[in-house]
Parts: structure tokens; C-alpha cells; sequence
């Protein structure tokens, strides 16, 4: 098959567009395969492609209830970034930020990772002290980061807002130039196209019921499509994490929450970083389609439903117009909700299961998507190796009941505070 | 707006309330203190979840009303409010 | 040109109004649209389109315009990407086409029609990748700039916009004929109703022309609507649109107030955003017309035939002179014959057969029929010239009017239902099952004929009473019959350039190829070629596209899939959601008792969370830094009062209230007797430190507790929880005292004898951690002797309302400058001295052990906590404890924040070994010190770590030293 290229897009429009292959196939399941992935978001299919390229395992299938990355992967703000304090935290997302910053041309697919920068606006003197804890923090661990003062934060962003206008001042911001966004549906079809070529299977419409047992040993999995069998079968579902898990009998220590999404009409350029915020943990960018990209705090309460209520759709509108208080005449597109699955540390879980032949990788909270490349990685060499990787080991599982909680925010072990 | 019945202040929205999770977890009886390891009962009622997809008993908090603990049955795919009482008076599992 | 008619429509001629439209000054009258106004003046040409920039104009007359989108107003008051179809004109007006330059006769940008071919759908996911991230970054830079629609203003929005909290028995959504029938209903049954529309005219179809008996029902409408008027229980709101519908039956409105008038009333605000709690919802909200589909058939002068047949007769502009209807059902046979009388008409309808009385009906006026006929292509370059039919010969035209059948507005029905079933005989989705308590009537449940409408929302009314219990009372409905078969005949299989989504320009072309590449579902499909995702949200192209791609794949519509709705159902203000809540009113601001007395006295303030607090009290051009040293210094040489009504209070009451607290800290208070105090430590349940703080024993069974201000309401929750969810058995009651009470620290060498003026001998003899109430003026005021700054001190606690009076006595009694305020600052540099921890140390992720704390903890482990604490990650002895630092030089400063590390070099990447939590300049000292948490630190004193700051560029050599800095032995504060 041809790779993607201008050459390409040009060749193909002279001739109207009419033979542009299928970016991946749709085949029947098998009856067995070496590994089964479930779920078919970002992270199952970056699995996928990594067990095929790092670890030549290819016969793999990927089994997806709907269509490829139509879970919190098509449905997140796309921030992408390794800004992290805890020290596990920060070797696992800058592993995962250096393979983004490779990642279009590895799966010759434009995922448009776009390093515009992130910025952590900090509101109060105490938050600029946390923020220089973690941007040292960054630098001792390699990361790139800066503190900008007040000023250099308003130059990096003209429309925030006026000090005197405002209940809270600036009074700086943690930058990483490196951070940014992307396009979160590429992600999900560049590593489908990229695995589908070296010979995975993507199987969509293919829900998984239940799992096959050989003893105590999961041996594979029950279909929507029939019995598929697989010696070892890794879950990356997200916001399903607690249903499927409780398939096979696993009790997790996953809440599944709500975290809604907003999007306005399409701009010219007006907000040139990611931008977060101290205040209702607001967070914008721009996306290059023009549309103002924005969310908040979750919803609260635990929820499978993927649409949210007015309380946080006030919180977040009250916090866009607040900071940037031009924007009050700009029209809200959409809002939506994702169910993202809440850990007690705010932490993710990359591991074995308890349950011979199951692997679990979920707990992303709200981050999941600038861990895709890095999840995906470190899962396949889970899967495939039987254990972890160092990078992921202290993703573990046990750690909440041994206490090695990886916990950014210092919030106490209930499920939506972090 | 999911709307929760509080028995002492009626039909209110649930912003007014502060959510905790899970009631159905069992806290340890007190004399438990001495144990933490795998297993132990202080680490499932902390962590382990039985995050179901449909009928929920959960802890909501009326901090801007009537400052009571509740306990609301709510379906979490659809978010239908089924039930609340005051914590304080249901029947603690034995 | 002109294309006013003479007489007729619903506008104001007696008041003309003048407007700006692309620096041109147009005229047209109160009441018209700016689309109507455009066409009245003859402008067709208003837009551009998203990719291929090609010249667009006005479908609609209505929120689901894709193409007519423009920039209204200027400057701050710049409202980018606004539909003409609902703007309506006053005088002043200025607007401007967007996305078009140098202007929107002549772009630049529509060089990318011509490349078309290359710009396929997605082709950017299959370039612009080399040489990697850093390369998209520049490709990106270009695709940004012209990316986008309209221009967003550079300053504030200067308007207000307010927010109101709503309740009522019936909410009704769209009042065309069914929304009017069921109000009257509702409101004759005496329950609580809210009527509302986004138009400016209620009415929906009546008002828009497109209706036979067109006056009999108007006044049966006007009627209704002055009866609705009139009663108390019943609101009406026109120009509001209700977007989105969510749980516990509450829908979000918003009201455009004053977006019509040339200047708003005084206090009116712009936009008023409406929180209805409903406790039925009556959902009567229209259909739109699709467009038929044919090559070029986005040219401007191409318009749905409902829209010009509501320019025709409510705004009296006839937008051509020789028109072209093209029809696949009956409902465009009324327009044909409303345009005879102003222009040549040739209706073009793709069934063979239609009904005879309309064919002799046209043929009365004079309208020549083509039928079994299909469109396949409109000629013209920036407007459409002529069309070309199939099997004909071409027809030239000025206005091409397309009617492609009926599109029921589901999206509140399906935000709050089931998914949406597909009708195959009326070629459209209808409403689900209803999730919340909502009933369907009218278009949108597939009603298309006004007899059924105003059947439906009659039936639908009385449904929604009688499920709250209320007599439904009956109403008459006048009489009228039906326009014909609404039922849409088979949409021509399409070919050539043809846009599905105009505003996102999405051909059918693009379809096939998502198709083809295997982007199958419907939602895939729409994700990579943008289909429906533009600011009309698809409204005219979701259904057309997923028929033609069922019809491509000979599958059936729903098993392509169903168009999934999110609110808003039209975009809103963001403004207006957030009404008064912004800016400075985001969040409360909670000031102190003795807010007023700090100002007055210079207090330079600062956010603690919520609060307003004071950080320092500078004299003359002292800096900050120099008052808190000279206020620090102050309370160890003499006395200083500081303000410390923020820390959270909790009168605790109850036979078993020391058991309480026995269980709530780690430490003993089994012992504790009447008059005293004690510091206590919380933990959280899984072992990590949650607060500290002091609390009174006043008598057996009652305890004053104070919690850090940060963790005030968080505290007081858990104690909530576990007196009512935990140990529901004790008796134990509490109250929330933080705002009744003012609290002054008073500190220093002199403060007990700054004190007695005001509360004689009642605190003299108060030993180290006593507490006693004293009356004062009346009024019950407590005194702890305690003390965080080290130095002889009292919590002075009082009402709140005599706190600021009982300062300035104090200060009366006292001769300044013998008594100072000192504040934030000052108290964290005297804390730090004595190596007390704070917000800044208890961060969450600390045990008793990190922060020296460990022996406090009771042996019996039956405290909050205990458990936990043990596990090995608690107890591992990696983790970092706290301990002193002191930098080599006293002179250099260090900073919180910093990381400790080994190597005496800056390096990165280093191990972090720790890091400062606090560091300040130490006047007792007269040196630079700092907390901070070093792995294996309590071992390490009188060693050398170095304080790493790459941030801040500074590497600075400290010593570890013991966290007590000053008065190691605590004489000073037993003194």
C-alpha cells in the first residue's frame, strides 16, 4: 500500500479522488489470536500497533462495541503534555510526549500534534509556589519548563483579562513550550491505519459479553460476533472499565464520572497556547479549525450517561468569559459529556490483573488522550512481556492498598476530588 | 439538573449538593485500626467499587440547605433520581 | 433594485430604518430581518463558505441558516458568525460579510474552489507531516490563518446579561399552531405555563406565510395569544430559544432582550439566559426543509421555497422575477401560486403525477409545470443565471426555490429521549421515547398539515395536565384544512459538484470518498469530513446525507445511522450562560469582621481562597517584605494583633462529644478538663494527614473547634459525615461558627498586659492553653491562651458584630506604636522560626511522620485513620520528612519551591531528593531560612544539600538543620 504524502494527495485529486484505498479493513473476526485488545479508542489501537511493531506480535485483534474511537478518544479537549510533579508521573508522560513528537510520521498520518505550548495560569500566590514545585520538579526530571511572570503570561495571551476587571489577578504561569494539542480522531485512525497495515485486525461493531475461562485463566472473550479465543487479553475501555472488568469478576478501584466538553463557532486565531486556569480548573484552546475548545471540572456524580447537566455548564462558561472577557458575544456550538473513568489517586493503572492472562490498562481520568502513544507503548510491552515495563510499573494495581498512591493533587482518596 | 428529593427541604438541584460516591461500601467497625493489607476491609471500602451501570445508592451532602447526609438510589445511565433518605436514619448493614 | 413590493407583510412602513451592510448604506423597515432587508435591496451575494470561499447568499428565513452568515456590530460590541436570517434591522445597524478578502465580491481565497480536487475530504490527515512535529507547526501557522469564519472582538463585551431561575406546570417550546393550541389549553386549565419561541413573531407556520386560511388562523392565533397574555400565571417570551434539555426536566433558555432595539432601555440587559424546572414540557418545535440536491445548487439566489415564500408574504420582498420552484411534494404549490402575481413562475416537481387540482390551479395562474422533471445542474458564477433540467431545455431564472420535503426539529426530543425513529414513507427522523416528562406535537412529531397540528398540541396539552393532576379544560379549534400531500416524493439521485453541507462545503463527492476509504458509520463519516458540524449544525444537510448514503450502499437510513443531538440546539451567547457570574463576581468574596479596620489601617490584601486577608500593614514606602520583617520583629519585642477570623469554627455539643474528638484526632483527648485547649491533628481515612488545629473544652460537653482556613468546610463536611453516617449513635451535635465569630490573635511580650484594659483580670491568671468566656460590653467574648507565632499569645474570639469595636479598644487602650497589626506575612515568617507546619506543608501527601508529628499519634490506633497509616508506602523510609534549612550565606535567600539535590553543580536532569515548602527572611535570626522535606532528613542535620531552583536559575548550598529554628525549649510562649 502507498503511503500518504503530498505526491500522493496531488496524484489522487488529478484523478478525482476515486482510488484512495481503505485506510484500514473490516474483517471477520478470527476464532483465536495471540492477543485480543478490547476497546478500540486510542489507546486499544496504539496497543495494538505497538505489539505489532515493537514486539512482532501481529496477530492481534482489536474489539470495538461501536466504531473506533468513538469513546473519550473522539471526545476530548486534546491537550497533550508531561507537566507533571510525581516523579512516576513525569517519566511516563514525557515517554509518552517524546513519541508524540514522532508520531505523524511513524504512522505516516497527520495527527496534527501541535506543540503551541501550555500554559498553567497560577491565581493566587499559593498556586504560583505549587507551580514552581512542579516546573523545577519538570526540569530535574528533563522536562522542559519555564515560570512566566504576569506580564510575559498576558504577551502570551492578549485576551486575557485585566487585572482590575477581575476577582483574581495574574500573577504568573507555568509554561511548557513542548505541550499542545492535537487531533484527537487522527490519532485514533492514524494508529488504526498503521496497525490494520502491519496486520491487525480492527473489529468494530464487536462487543465483548463475557470471557472464556481455562481454569482460573481468562482464555479469551464472548462477542456480540461469537467466542473469540486469546491467551492473553488486554483491556483499554476507559469509562467501561468498571462493566467490563466485572465481566470477568475483577472490583476496581474505578469511578466512572462525567466531564463535559465545549466547543464555540469557528475564529480566526485568537488564542495562540492551551491555556489552563486556576479558577474552576478551566482549561482553552483553539483548535485549527477556528472553534474554542474548552471544559472544566467534572460533573460530579457518577455516570455512564455521556451528557452532562447546567450546573458545570455554567462553572465553565462563567470561568471562559471570566478570563477571557472577550469573548462574551461568541456563540457556545456543542456541549457534551465524556465517562471517564476516576481513579483514587488520579493516577492510571497499566498492569496485570489479579486474573491470569487479563491485563488492565485504564484510570485515566481526564488525561487519557496525551497518554495515547505512551499507553499504548508501555501496555503492548505489558502484554507482551508478562510484566511491565519500569516506566509503568508503579501503575500498578496494588499500589492503593500498599499505600504508593501517585497523587498530583494532594486530594484524599475519594474518586472525583483529583 | 438532576433534582434530589431531600426529606427536609424538598425538590432541590443537585448543585446545592456535594457528591461523596459509593454508599454501599461497608466501613470497618472501629476496632479494625490495626489492618491495612491486601484484601483487608479498610482497602475495599476505600478503593474497590462496584461502579455499576444503572441503580447507584450514593452518599450526596445538602452543604447549601439543610446540612444533612443523604442517600439517593439514582440510575447512573440515565441519571433518574429513584429514592433519598437521611443517612443518619437507614439501616445500617450488618 | 428594488424588490419591496408595494403593500403587504407584517413590516412597519411608517418606520423606515437605515443600516450598513459591507459600508454600504441599505434601507428597510422595523421588522424586517437583515435578510429580508438584503433581498429587499436586491443583495444576494452575502457570503463566503468555509473551504472553497464560494459565493454564497440566504437560504433560510429561519436558525437553521448555513450560508448567510456575517459579523454584527463593531468593536467590542463585534458579533462574529451571525445568521442574517435573525437578525433583525434597527437603525444603525452595521454588518459585514466574513471570511472573504479582500472582499466578499472579490476573494482571494476562492483560488481554493479551483483546487477543489486537492482538497478533498481529509486530505490534511494525509500531508503536511514532514519534517515532523516542528514542520506541522508551520503548515499549521497558514491553515489557522485561514481557518476560522468571523472575527472575535479585541476587548471586553460591554453588555449584561442576566440569569433567571424558573419553575412552572408546563413548559411549551414553539408557538406555531400546536404550541398556541396546547397553551391555550394548559392556561385554561389554570396551571403555571411558559410559552416561548426563538422568532420574533409567535405563531411559527401562521406567521410565516407558507399556510392556507392564512387570516381565519391568524386571528384564532392572535386571539390566543392576547388571552394568554392577560393571565398572571401564563409568560409568553418571544425571541427565546430553548437549546438544550436536561435531567430532572429543567431546560436552558435564552431570551435575546434587547439584541433588536437600537439601544437598550436603561438596566435592561442584553440576553437573558432562563433555567426552567418544568414539571411537563409540551415540545412543539417545527420542521425545516430540506434542500433538493444538484449541481452548484449552493449559488446565492437559491433558497428553500418555505423561506422565500416567508419573504414574500411577511416581508413583502419578492427576491426575482423569474423564479424556479423545484419540488418533490406538494407544499411548494401554495408558493408557486403566492409568486404568479409578482413574477414568472415555472414549478419544476420531480413525481410524475402530481394531483390535478394543484396542476389546474396552476395552470389558473398562469405557473407553467414541468413534471417527472429533474434538476441536474444551476448555471451562474456568483449567482444562479438558469438551470438545467433533464430532458429539457434550460430555464433561465433569478431565484431558484428548492422544497425537498420536511425535517421535524427533534433535537430537544432527542437530548431527552431515546433515539430517533425513522419514518421511511415521510423520509425523516421523529421523536423517540421520551426520557424525561415531555410530549411531542405538531412538525416534529410528523404532523405537516395544520388541522393535525393544532389537533396535536391540544392533545398533547391535555396528556401533560393530566399527569400532574390537573382537570384538563377543552378548547375549540377553528377550523381550516390541509395544503396537500407534505409527503416528499424520492430524492434524485445527485450528480456533479453538490453540496450537502453548504456552510462546511461537503459534497457528495466527499461522502463517497469517506465512504470508500472506510469512514462507514455515520458518525465516522461526519468526523472526517466534517459533515453537520458547522454552526447550523447540519440541520439542512444531516438527513440528505445519510439517505444518499443508504441510497449509495442500498442499505437503509437507520442502519447508516442516526444523527446524534447535543445542545445547544442553536449556538448561544456565552455571555448570556453566564450572565451576571463573571469578571469580578465569578465567585463570593467573604471578607473578615475586621475588613474595614485593615483597610483603614493600610492592610495591603490579597485572595486566601474565598477571603480577603491581610498579608502586611506597610508604613510610608515600606515594601511588602519589610513590613512583614518590621511586624515580625514587632510581636517578639512587644505586642501585635492579627486577624485570624478566616480559621473555620465549630462549636461542638454533646454528651458524647469528647468521644467524638477522641476518634476525630490522633492525639488523646480523653483528659482533657473544662478551660482548656489543645492542638489536635486529623487524619484523612487513608492515613495522610487532613487538618490541624485547636480546640476548646468550654465544658464537659461542649468544645469549640478551629480549623485552618483552607480546610474549614471540608472538615466540617467529614464531621457531618461521620456524626451522621458513621457513628449516627453519638450524641453529638454541630454548628458552623466561622462567620458569627471575629478571632484576633494577640502575640507577643506584652500581650497579656495589652489585653487586661479591655477583659481585667479575667485572662491574667490564664495559664498556657487555658480558655475562658469573659463578658465584654454584654456580650460573651472567649480568650485561648495560645500561640502560633511562639511568643506569649491569645486568640481573642468575638461576635462578629462588636469585632471590629473591640479592636479599636484595644488599640484605644493600648498606645501605638506599643501595639501593631501584623499580617499573613509576618505570622508565616513567625511560624516558620518555630517550625510549625501550615497549608504549605499539609498538602495532602504527608504523614504524621513526614511532618515530625508521629508521637502525637495515640498508641490504641482507634482514630480516624489509624489503619491506613501503617501501610508500607506510609511507613517506607524513603519518604521525605521535614526538617530546617539554612543557606550557608544568612543573606541569600531561598525560595518555596525549590527541589533539594546532592550535586553542588546545577544539573538537569538530578534526582530530587525533597524540596522547600516554606522559606522566608528570618528577623529573630537575622537570616534566611526555610521548611522543607528532605528523604531521610531527620538523620541528615548539619549536612549540606543544595536548594535547586532551575526555574529561577539558582542553585544555592544549605544546611539541614532541626525545623525548630527559635526558641527551641517554648519558654517564651510559657512565659
Amino acid at each position: 500500500m502507498k503511503p500518504y504524502s503530498a505526491w500522493s494527495v496531488f496524484r489522487h485529486g488529478l484523478r478525482g479522488n476515486r482510488n484512495w484505498p481503505r485506510a484500514w479493513r473490516d474483517p471477520e473476526p478470527k476464532s483465536g489470536y495471540d492477543v485480543i485488545v478490547v476497546g478500540g479508542g486510542g489507546h486499544g489501537l496504539a496497543t495494538a500497533y505497538y505489539l505489532a511493531k515493537v514486539h512482532g506480535i501481529r496477530n492481534v485483534a482489536v474489539l470495538e462495541k461501536s466504531y473506533i474511537g468513538s469513546g473519550n478518544t473522539g471526545r476530548n479537549t486534546t491537550i497533550v503534555r508531561s507537566n507533571y510533579e510525581q516523579q512516576a508521573n513525569a517519566n511516563f508522560y514525557e515517554f509518552s510526549l517524546k513519541l508524540w513528537e514522532g508520531l505523524s510520521l511513524d504512522l505516516n498520518y497527520n495527527t496534527m500534534f501541535s506543540q503551541r505550548g501550555v500554559i498553567d495560569v497560577a491565581q493566587s500566590e499559593g498556586m504560583v509556589e505549587r507551580y514552581i514545585r512542579r516546573g523545577n520538579a519538570m526540569r530535574l526530571n528533563g522536562i522542559d519548563a519555564e515560570f512566566l511572570d504576569a506580564a510575559k503570561v498576558r504577551e502570551e495571551l492578549p485576551g486575557l483579562y485585566a487585572d482590575d476587571d477581575s476577582r483574581f489577578p495574574v500573577y504568573g504561569g507555568l509554561m511548557q513550550r513542548r505541550a499542545g494539542n492535537a487531533r484527537h480522531d487522527a490519532v485514533a485512525w492514524g494508529f488504526a491505519r498503521a496497525a490494520d497495515r502491519l496486520g491487525v485486525d480492527i473489529i468494530q461493531g464487536c462487543e465483548v459479553t463475557g470471557f472464556i475461562r481455562k481454569g482460573e485463566r481468562i482464555a479469551g472473550v464472548e462477542t456480540s460476533r461469537g467466542s473469540i479465543r486469546a491467551d492473553r487479553v488486554g483491556l483499554a475501555v476507559a469509562g467501561s472499565t468498571g462493566h467490563v472488568a466485572g465481566l470477568a469478576g475483577l472490583r476496581l478501584p474505578i469511578e466512572s464520572h462525567l466531564l463535559q466538553a465545549f466547543v464555540t463557532e469557528p475564529l480566526k486565531p485568537v488564542i495562540h497556547t492551551v491555556a489552563t486556569f486556576e479558577i474552576g480548573d478551566f482549561y482553552i484552546s483553539q483548535s485549527d479549525r477556528g472553534s474554542l475548545v474548552f471544559g472544566g471540572e467534572l460533573d460530579g456524580y457518577n455516570s455512564y450517561a455521556q451528557r452532562g447537566n447546567l450546573p458545570a455548564v455554567h462553572d465553565v462558561l462563567e470561568a471562559a468569559v471570566t478570563m477571557f472577557p472577550m469573548l462574551g458575544r461568541v456563540r457556545m456550538l456543542r456541549h457534551w459529556g465524556g465517562v471517564v473513568d476516576m481513579t483514587p489517586d488520579g493516577s492510571p493503572i497499566i498492569c496485570k490483573s489479579p486474573i491470569d492472562g487479563l491485563f488492565l490498562n485504564c484510570g485515566w481520568c481526564y488525561g487519557g488522550f496525551k497518554a495515547t502513544p505512551g499507553s499504548g507503548w508501555m501496555f503492548a510491552h505489558t502484554l507482551a512481556n508478562d510484566g511491565p515495563h519500569e516506566i509503568n510499573a508503579p501503575f500498578a494495581l496494588d499500589r492503593f492498598e500498599r499505600g504508593y498512591t501517585i497523587n498530583e493533587n494532594g486530594a484524599g482518596p475519594i474518586f472525583n476530588r483529583h | 439538573m438532576i433534582r434530589i428529593p431531600c426529606p427536609h427541604c424538598g425538590l432541590r438541584d443537585h448543585s446545592e449538593f456535594t457528591y461523596l460516591g459509593d454508599a454501599t461500601v461497608s466501613r470497618p467497625p472501629d476496632d479494625d485500626a490495626g489492618d491495612w493489607t491486601s484484601g483487608s476491609r479498610w482497602s475495599h471500602y476505600l478503593y474497590a467499587r462496584d461502579n455499576p451501570r444503572g441503580i447507584h445508592e450514593e452518599f450526596w451532602h445538602h452543604g447549601w440547605g439543610c446540612r444533612a447526609w443523604l442517600v439517593v438510589t439514582r440510575n447512573t445511565a440515565t441519571h433518574e433520581v429513584i429514592d433519598s433518605k437521611l443517612a443518619r436514619e437507614r439501616e445500617v448493614q450488618s | 433594485m428594488n424588490r419591496r413590493l408595494p403593500d403587504g407583510g407584517r413590516i412597519d412602513r411608517t418606520q423606515p430604518v437605515r443600516f450598513r451592510f459591507n459600508g454600504k448604506e441599505y434601507g428597510g423597515f422595523l421588522g424586517d430581518t437583515l435578510a429580508s432587508a438584503l433581498l429587499a435591496n436586491g443583495v444576494l451575494l452575502v457570503a463566503r463558505s468555509f473551504k472553497y470561499h464560494r459565493p454564497r447568499g440566504i437560504w433560510s428565513a429561519g436558525a437553521e441558516e448555513p450560508n448567510a452568515l456575517v459579523t454584527v456590530g463593531t468593536g467590542a460590541r463585534r458579533e462574529p458568525n451571525t445568521r442574517a436570517t435573525t437578525v433583525e434591522i434597527y437603525d444603525g445597524l452595521v454588518a459585514n460579510s466574513q471570511n472573504a478578502w479582500p472582499s466578499v465580491g472579490f476573494d482571494i481565497g476562492a483560488i481554493n474552489n479551483l483546487l477543489s480536487r486537492f482538497f478533498s475530504a481529509g486530505f490534511y490527515y494525509k500531508t503536511f507531516m514532514w519534517p515532523g512535529a516542528r514542520g506541522w507547526r508551520i503548515y499549521e501557522h497558514f491553515i489557522r490563518r485561514a481557518a476560522g469564519m468571523g472575527k472575535v472582538a479585541k476587548t471586553a463585551d460591554p453588555d449584561r446579561y442576566e440569569r433567571i431561575e424558573a419553575f412552572c406546570d408546563l413548559l411549551i417550546v414553539g408557538s406555531g399552531p400546536a404550541g398556541i393550541a396546547a397553551a391555550q389549553t394548559a392556561a385554561r386549565s389554570g396551571v403555571r405555563v411558559i410559552l416561548v419561541d426563538e422568532n420574533a413573531e409567535h405563531g411559527g407556520s401562521i406567521a410565516r406565510g407558507a399556510i392556507d386560511h392564512a387570516s381565519e388562523l391568524r386571528e384564532w392565533a392572535s386571539g390566543a395569544l392576547a388571552e394568554l397574555a392577560g393571565l398572571p400565571d401564563v409568560t409568553v417570551l418571544s425571541r427565546c430559544t430553548a437549546f438544550g434539555y436536561y435531567d430532572g426536566n429543567v431546560l436552558g433558555l435564552v431570551e435575546r432582550v434587547s439584541d433588536h432595539l437600537a439601544a437598550a432601555e436603561e438596566g435592561m440587559p442584553r440576553q437573558r439566559h432562563w433555567i426552567v424546572r418544568a414539571r411537563q414540557v409540551v415540545l412543539a418545535t417545527g420542521a425545516i426543509e430540506r434542500p433538493l440536491l444538484f449541481a452548484n445548487n449552493d449559488l446565492p439566489g437559491i433558497m428553500s421555497a418555505s423561506a422565500a415564500h416567508c419573504y414574500l408574504s411577511e416581508f413583502a420582498v419578492c427576491p426575482g422575477g423569474e423564479v424556479v420552484i423545484y419540488t418533490n411534494n406538494d407544499s411548494a404549490y401554495s408558493t408557486a401560486l403566492a409568486f404568479a402575481p409578482h413574477a414568472s413562475v415555472t414549478l419544476v416537481d420531480t413525481r410524475a403525477e402530481p394531483a390535478p387540482k394543484l396542476l389546474a390551479a396552476c395552470r389558473r395562474a398562469d405557473v407553467i409545470v414541468r413534471t417527472g422533471a429533474v434538476i441536474r445542474r444551476a448555471i451562474g458564477s456568483r449567482r444562479v443565471r438558469a438551470v438545467a433540467i433533464e430532458n429539457y431545455a434550460n430555464i433561465g431564472c433569478d431565484l431558484l426555490l428548492t422544497a425537498g420535503g420536511w425535517t421535524p426539529t427533534i433535537a430537544l426530543h432527542s437530548q431527552a429521549g431515546g433515539r430517533p425513529v425513522y419514518a421511511a414513507e415521510s423520509q425523516c427522523f421523529l421523536p423517540g421515547v421520551a426520557r424525561e416528562s415531555w410530549v411531542a406535537a405538531g412538525a416534529c412529531n410528523g404532523a405537516f398539515d395544520t388541522p393535525t397540528c393544532l389537533e396535536q398540541g391540544r392533545f398533547a396539552a391535555t396528556r401533560a395536565i393530566e399527569a400532574i393532576g390537573v382537570t384538563p379544560a377543552t378548547i375549540v379549534i377553528p377550523a381550516c384544512t390541509t395544503r396537500g400531500d407534505m409527503i416528499p416524493g424520492p430524492q434524485p439521485v445527485p450528480h456533479g459538484k453538490c453540496f450537502v453541507d453548504m456552510q462546511n462545503d461537503v459534497t457528495t463527492d466527499d461522502l463517497d470518498l469517506a465512504s470508500r476509504e472506510g469512514y462507514r458509520s455515520a458518525e465516522l463519516l461526519k468526523r472526517y469530513t466534517t459533515l453537520g458540524m458547522g454552526t447550523d449544525q447540519g440541520k439542512t444537510s444531516n438527513v440528505n446525507a445519510l439517505s444518499l448514503l443508504a441510497k449509495s450502499r442500498s442499505e437503509s437510513v437507520p442502519d447508516i445511522g442516526v444523527t446524534t443531538f447535543r445542545p445547544p440546539y442553536t449556538a448561544v451567547t456565552m455571555g448570556a450562560i453566564a450572565g451576571r457570574k463573571q469578571g469580578r463576581h465569578i465567585l463570593p468574596t467573604r471578607v473578615t469582621p475586621l475588613h474595614n479596620w485593615n483597610e483603614q489601617h493600610g492592610a495591603l490584601m490579597s485572595d486566601a481562597g474565598l477571603w480577603k486577608r491581610a498579608l502586611a500593614y506597610p508604613r510610608g514606602d515600606e515594601n511588602r517584605q519589610a513590613a512583614a520583617i518590621r511586624e515580625a520583629a514587632h510581636v517578639r519585642s512587644a505586642v501585635g494583633t492579627c486577624d485570624v477570623s478566616t480559621l473555620g469554627k465549630i462549636d461542638i455539643q454533646g454528651p458524647d462529644a469528647k468521644e467524638f474528638l477522641e476518634r476525630l484526632y490522633v492525639n488523646r483527648w480523653s483528659n482533657i478538663k473544662p478551660g482548656k485547649a489543645r492542638y489536635g491533628v486529623m487524619l484523612q481515612d487513608d492515613g495522610f494527614v487532613f487538618d490541624d488545629g485547636t480546640t476548646s473544652c468550654l465544658d464537659e460537653n461542649h468544645y469549640f473547634m478551629t480549623t485552618t482556613t483552607d480546610r474549614a468546610e471540608p472538615v466540617l463536611r467529614n464531621i457531618e459525615y461521620l456524626l451522621q453516617v458513621v457513628w449516627p449513635q453519638l450524641r453529638v451535635h454541630v454548628c458552623d461558627m466561622t462567620d458569627q465569630w471575629a478571632g484576633i490573635a494577640v502575640a507577643g511580650p506584652r500581650s497579656r498586659e495589652s489585653l487586661q484594659p479591655l477583659f481585667a483580670d479575667a485572662i491574667t491568671s490564664l495559664p498556657f492553653m487555658g480558655v475562658v468566656d469573659v463578658s465584654y460590653g454584654g456580650q460573651t467574648v472567649r480568650v485561648v491562651r495560645i500561640s502560633f507565632s511562639g511568643e506569649l499569645g491569645y486568640e481573642v474570639y468575638a461576635p462578629s458584630g462588636i469585632g471590629e469595636e473591640l479592636v479599636q479598644e484595644l488599640y484605644l487602650k493600648n498606645d501605638s506604636p506599643g501595639i501593631a497589626p501584623y499580617g499573613l506575612d509576618a505570622m508565616d515568617i513567625l511560624r516558620i522560626e518555630k517550625g510549625h507546619v501550615t497549608g504549605a506543608e499539609i498538602d495532602g501527601n504527608r504523614t504524621l511522620a513526614d511532618l515530625g508529628l508521629a508521637r502525637m499519634a495515640r498508641s490504641d490506633n482507634r482514630f480516624l485513620g489509624a489503619a491506613m497509616m501503617k501501610r508500607p508506602g506510609l511507613v517506607d523510609d524513603r519518604r521525605p520528612q521535614l526538617v530546617g534549612l539554612e543557606p550557608l550565606d544568612p543573606a541569600q535567600a531561598i525560595s518555596a519551591g525549590s527541589h533539594l539535590v546532592v550535586e553542588s553543580r546545577p544539573r538537569e536532569p538530578s534526582a530530587s531528593l525533597g524540596e522547600i515548602s516554606s522559606a522566608c527572611f528570618s528577623p529573630a535570626l537575622n537570616r534566611h531560612i526555610g521548611l522543607g522535606f528532605l528523604r531521610g532528613g531527620e538523620g541528615l542535620h548539619d549536612s549540606i544539600v543544595y536548594a535547586a531552583n532551575p526555574l529561577g536559575g539558582t542553585h544555592i548550598a544549605v544546611r539541614v538543620v532541626s525545623p525548630h529554628f527559635f526558641d527551641d525549649k517554648g519558654e517564651r510562649l510559657r512565659g
